[in-house]
This record gives structure tokens, C-alpha cells and sequence, in this order.
């Protein structure tokens, strides 16, 4: 958990100094970045962090007395301390590394869900999760006969209480929820749910990829099962995330994949698995991934929680009120609580269009279906443009914007 | 700004705003169905072929300026042509936005004013939806077209 230090703004001109690659331009404009919901920048701490392991330590994990291999070992189980601490999480065993939260729902979906999982049978989730927590559901669900039931969302983004305490039945086996929707910045109440969920007995893994960049986050507080999030989301690099799961859970959980690193003993009667959380880690991990990730998480701590949520609530607000009063838009997702993301339409202008006038003028957004093509379908559009805010995004990155949509509608006109 | 003319030509802007030939035909002899996964594009086009000649072909769908403007300029520049010059179109067309010279090229005629779209390598997907989409329709496949390769759902 991030301490909850005295609320300080953001340094932002010193905040924007530590990422280099914003420093750049793109067809001939200073790059306005604002796509971080798809992935952040990276800031100087990560980049050297990576840059010291492959110059300095760079060995194999786990194995090995020389003195590399104790550093990286070292580096990496200490990694996976920065993990347990920045979710709030009681023991770093309960933190399995992943390549992502896509692998780590995965990881979730065979080796926790699967042997409790009977025809019949129920997984639930909601309408707004990003693809990652549906495929992995309906793949499994194909396997055994299961059935994926939804939880419907209202017009405004949130998902309906009523409809999602209606669902959860004695066959239910999982409830798989995101905490902010990437597609439509929607904060889901999911303390309120989980609480809900266990009342039942039924358990929860949280999709964390969007929340863990903008807020605190406390696993043991929230009661959640699993809580699932990628680095690269978090100002970390690609290719890491973690998975954190309760500790009597991966207890009675099998392997997910089979491999060097997750072993005790090999013979070929018999292997012996490793505990957790390297049953999980077969083969050799992404040492520098998880290095990075601590990296980036010791540097959201340090720039303090509450300032960054702080930070970005305004730059949210400023974003709607602004680009509502461009003729024409409207928002897609208009929930009591957002963050992050900002989605919208324009009259009369395919997002695909916008993106691409955006482009010319320097500034990234995402046009498309943001992976939740099931909430595309309940709004009725095929895509929409998202503004996706982070640390380093100020008030003229969203003037840059506005002017941008001016020039799309000036060459649509 | 210039740039973004270049792209968004004023045919492109008016054939996306009035799309010519869009309608269901319901005397249709072949139709397929297209689709961009990655952007969220969608064309029907519906063929009328008689003794190997497009006589009348139409279209519906959604999707940006480039798609519908390019789906609605194909639909004009096919009609009456044989199958064998649709395709040979379609190759002059494909190899001007991918940047091949073309050695045996047709004149494209209307059809230049996508020669912009060269520039934007992610867009070249929204020009071809609709011209790989009649493909499938002229080979009368069945499957659907789409610009990515798919497997079967789960």
C-alpha cells in the first residue's frame, strides 16, 4: 500500500522531466501523449533500473552461488517484496510474477477455477470487462460445460447492484470484475462487491490493470481472492505483471505451466512441485521485468498516492468539461466515479478519422473498440476515441486535444 | 493541414457524407460480408452478375471516411466491368496504396484520390475492406472477409 502521505501536488515540471521519450516530436509537433490507459511512458528510474541488471547483474535466478546469480536473485525476490507491499499484501508469497494481467487471469482460470468448475456451472462477469477477463472465462467455460453470465451495465457506465446480486446463484464459481474499465473509466464499487460475493461464498478475482496506475490499493482491506495487473500499465516495462492471490488459495492450487524453476525434484516417476509462488514461475522469469516493476512502483510511492490521484482527478474533469464543449461530442461513459479514461464520440467523424487528424497534429489517442468490444455493442458504436491520462499529462496536453477535434471538425466541415 | 488534405480529399469527404450505390439489393446474385477486427469496420456488398459482368452492385456497412468513401467510389468504378477486370482493378488499386509500382497497371481513374493513404500504412486496411470483401463475393466463398486472418470462436 502507498503511504498515505500529506497530500502534495504533483512537481509536474519535474514529474514530466522524468520521462525522456515525452520529450520528442511527431510530425513536426511536440508529442502530446495520452494514451496511458494502452500503455504509460517509462520513467529514467525504470529505464536505469533495467540498464544496471543487464550491465551489472545479469544472471539466472534461483540457482547458482556465484555472486551474479546471488544479486539477481536477490534483485528479483526483492522486486517481488515492492509488489506485496505497494498492493498491501501480508507475505510476498502471495505475489506470483506473470507477463501480464492477461497471464495472470489465465493462471487463475486453469489452475484455480478449473477443478472446481462442473457443467453447469457458473462464471460471472461484467459487461464492461476488457477482452483478457472474458476470453479466458469462455474458453474454460467451453471446456466444461460451463456457462459465462454477464452483469448488465446502465446507461451512465455503472454496473447495476440489483442485476449482479440477482446473479450470483449457488452455481457460481468465480466472479472475475474490473476495477476501472479501460474502455469507459468507470471505478467499479468492488469492495461493495466482494463483501457481496463472500456473503455467498463465492470468490473474486479483481482485473487491477487500470486501477493500480491511478490509485491506492490495498488487497487485504478489500478482501479480494486474486487481484490481477500488469507493469507496463504502471510505468513499468512490458512484459511483467503480477498476479496476487490468497495464500490458502495458491496453496491448494496445481501448476500452471510445467518447467524449470517451479520443481523440487525431477525424476520421471515423480516431480515435486515447488511452493508457492514458484510452482507458478516455470522456466526462467523476466528477471529484469520484475526489477523494472519495483522500479516503477517505488516511483508512483514516491510521488504519493493522493497526489496522483489528485492530480489526474483534475485533469479527468478538465478533460470532459472541455471536450463536451466541442459541437458535437458526447461522452461514452458518464459513471458517478471515473478514472484514467476519458471515451467519446463526435458527430458525423469516424474515431478512426480523429485518431489520425489527432496524429498529425502530435497528439496520441486511441481509436477503436479498446479490446471491450461487448461495450461498444451497448452503446452502439463500433469505436470511440479515449483520452487516457497519467502522471506526466497537464492541461495543455488537453488544450492540444481540443484543438485537434476543431481541426478534425474543420476538415470534416 | 495540408497533409490531412492530401488524405481527406474532397472526393473522399463527399463520397463518406452521400455514399453512392448504398442500398440493399434484393435481387442480389452474390453478396459477402467484411470486416476490419481491428478497428470495428463493417461492408455488405451485394453483386448482380450477368454472363460474367458486374450489371449492378451496392453496399451497406459502417466505418470511417476512408472505408465508406472508398466502398462507395469501388461501387462506381466496377459496375459493368467483367470479373476479370474487377480483379485486375483491384490489384492496380492494392499495389498503388502498398507502394508497388504496378508494371501492367489500369488507370484508376476516380480511384487516386486514395493515393494519399499510402502515407498513413494503418489505414491502407480501411481502403481494401470493401475491395477484399467484393473479392469474396466474386469467388463466392461464403466466408466472410476480413482483413486479419481468424480462426474459429470459442
Amino acid at each position: 500500500m502507498i503511504p498515505a502521505t500529506a497530500a502534495t501536488a504533483l512537481d509536474f515540471a519535474r514529474v514530466r522531466a522524468d520521462f525522456p521519450a515525452l520529450d520528442q516530436e511527431v510530425h513536426g509537433r511536440p508529442l502530446v501523449y495520452l494514451d496511458s490507459a494502452a500503455t504509460t511512458q517509462k520513467p529514467t528510474a525504470v529505464l536505469e533500473a533495467i540498464d544496471n541488471f543487464y550491465r551489472r547483474d545479469c544472471a539466472n535466478v534461483h540457482r547458482g552461488v556465484h555472486t551474479l546469480s546471488q544479486r539477481a536473485t536477490v534483485a528479483y525476490e526483492s522486486a517481488r517484496t515492492a509488489v506485496k507491499e505497494h498492493l498491501g499484501a501480508r507475505d510476498s508469497r502471495e505475489i506470483v510474477f506473470t507477463r501480464g494481467t492477461t497471464e495472470a487471469i489465465n493462471l487463475v482460470a486453469a489452475s484455480f477455477v478449473r477443478p472446481r468448475l462442473g457443467a453447469g456451472d457458473e462464471v460471472l462477469i461484467s459487461a464492461m470487462e476488457h477482452h483478457s477477463n472474458i476470453v479466458p472465462w469462455q474458453l474454460l467455460c467451453a471446456e466444461r460445460g460451463a456457462n459465462l453470465r454477464v452483469i448488465p451495465i446502465d446507461d451512465r457506465g455503472d454496473v447495476i447492484l440489483e442485476e449482479y446480486e440477482r446473479l450470483l446463484s449457488e452455481r457460481t464459481r468465480i466472479v472475475g470484475i474490473t476495477w476501472v474499465s479501460n474502455a469507459l473509466g468507470t471505478v467499479n464499487p468492488i469492495r461493495e462487491m466482494i463483501a457481496t460475493a463472500h456473503s455467498r461464498g463465492i470468490p473474486v478475482l479483481v482485473d487491477g490493470a487500470q486501477a493500480v496506475p491511478h490509485l491506492a490499493v490495498d488487497v487485504v482491506e478489500l478482501d479480494c481472492d486474486f487481484l490481477a495487473f500488469s507493469g507496463h500499465k504502471a510505468y513499468g516495462p512490458t512484459g511483467i505483471g503480477a498476479l496476487y492471490g490468497k495464500r490458502a488459495h495458491l496453496l491448494e492450487m496445481p501448476p500452471y505451466q510445467g518447467g524449470g524453476d517451479m520443481i523440487l525434484s525431477v525424476s520421471f516417476e515423480r516431480t515435486v512441485y515447488q511452493e508457492p509462488p514458484h510452482r507458478f514461475e516455470a522456466g526462467t522469469p523476466n528477471i529484469a521485468g520484475a526489477i523494472g516493476l519495483a522500479a516503477a512502483l517505488s516511483y508512483l510511492e514516491g510521488l504519493g498516492a493522493e497526489a496522483v490521484a489528485d492530480h489526474e482527478r483534475r485533469l479527468l474533469d478538465e478533460a470532459t468539461r472541455k471536450v463536451l464543449e466541442v459541437p458535437g461530442a458526447r461522452l461514452i461513459g458518464s459513471a458517478r466515479h471515473r478514472a484514467g479514461a476519458l471515451s467519446f464520440v463526435l458527430d458525423g467523424i469516424h474515431p478512426h478519422d480523429i485518431g489520425t487528424i489527432l496524429d498529425a497534429e502530435g497528439v496520441a489517442v486511441r481509436a477503436g473498440h479498446h479490446c471491450a468490444q461487448p461495450v461498444m455493442k451497448r452503446y452502439g458504436v463500433s469505436a470511440t476515441v479515449r483520452a487516457s491520462f497519467g502522471v506526466y499529462n497537464s492541461s495543455d496536453d488537453i488544450e492540444a486535444l481540443v484543438r485537434g477535434l476543431h481541426t478534425a471538425r474543420e476538415v470534416f466541415s | 493541414m495540408s497533409e490531412l488534405r492530401d488524405l481527406y480529399q474532397q472526393v473522399i469527404l463527399d463520397h463518406h457524407r452521400k455514399p453512392r450505390n448504398c442500398y440493399v439489393m434484393s435481387c442480389a446474385t452474390r453478396t459477402a460480408d467484411g470486416h476490419n477486427p481491428l478497428c470495428g469496420d463493417t461492408v455488405k456488398v451485394y453483386l448482380r452478375i450477368s454472363d460474367g459482368r458486374i450489371e449492378e452492385i451496392s453496399f451497406q456497412g459502417s466505418g470511417c471516411a476512408i472505408c465508406t468513401a472508398s466502398t462507395s467510389l469501388m461501387t462506381e468504378s466496377v459496375k459493368g466491368k467483367t470479373v476479370a477486370e474487377t480483379t485486375q482493378l483491384f490489384r492496380t488499386f492494392h499495389d498503388m496504396l502498398t507502394g508497388v509500382a504496378a508494371e501492367q497497371g489500369l488507370d484508376l481513374g476516380k480511384l487516386m484520390v486514395f493515393e494519399g493513404v499510402r502515407e498513413y500504412p494503418v489505414r491502407v486496411k480501411c481502403a481494401t475492406l470493401a475491395w477484399h470483401t467484393l473479392k469474396a463475393a466474386l469467388d463466392n466463398s461464403g466466408s466472410p472477409a476480413s482483413t486479419e486472418s481468424s480462426s474459429s470462436t470459442a
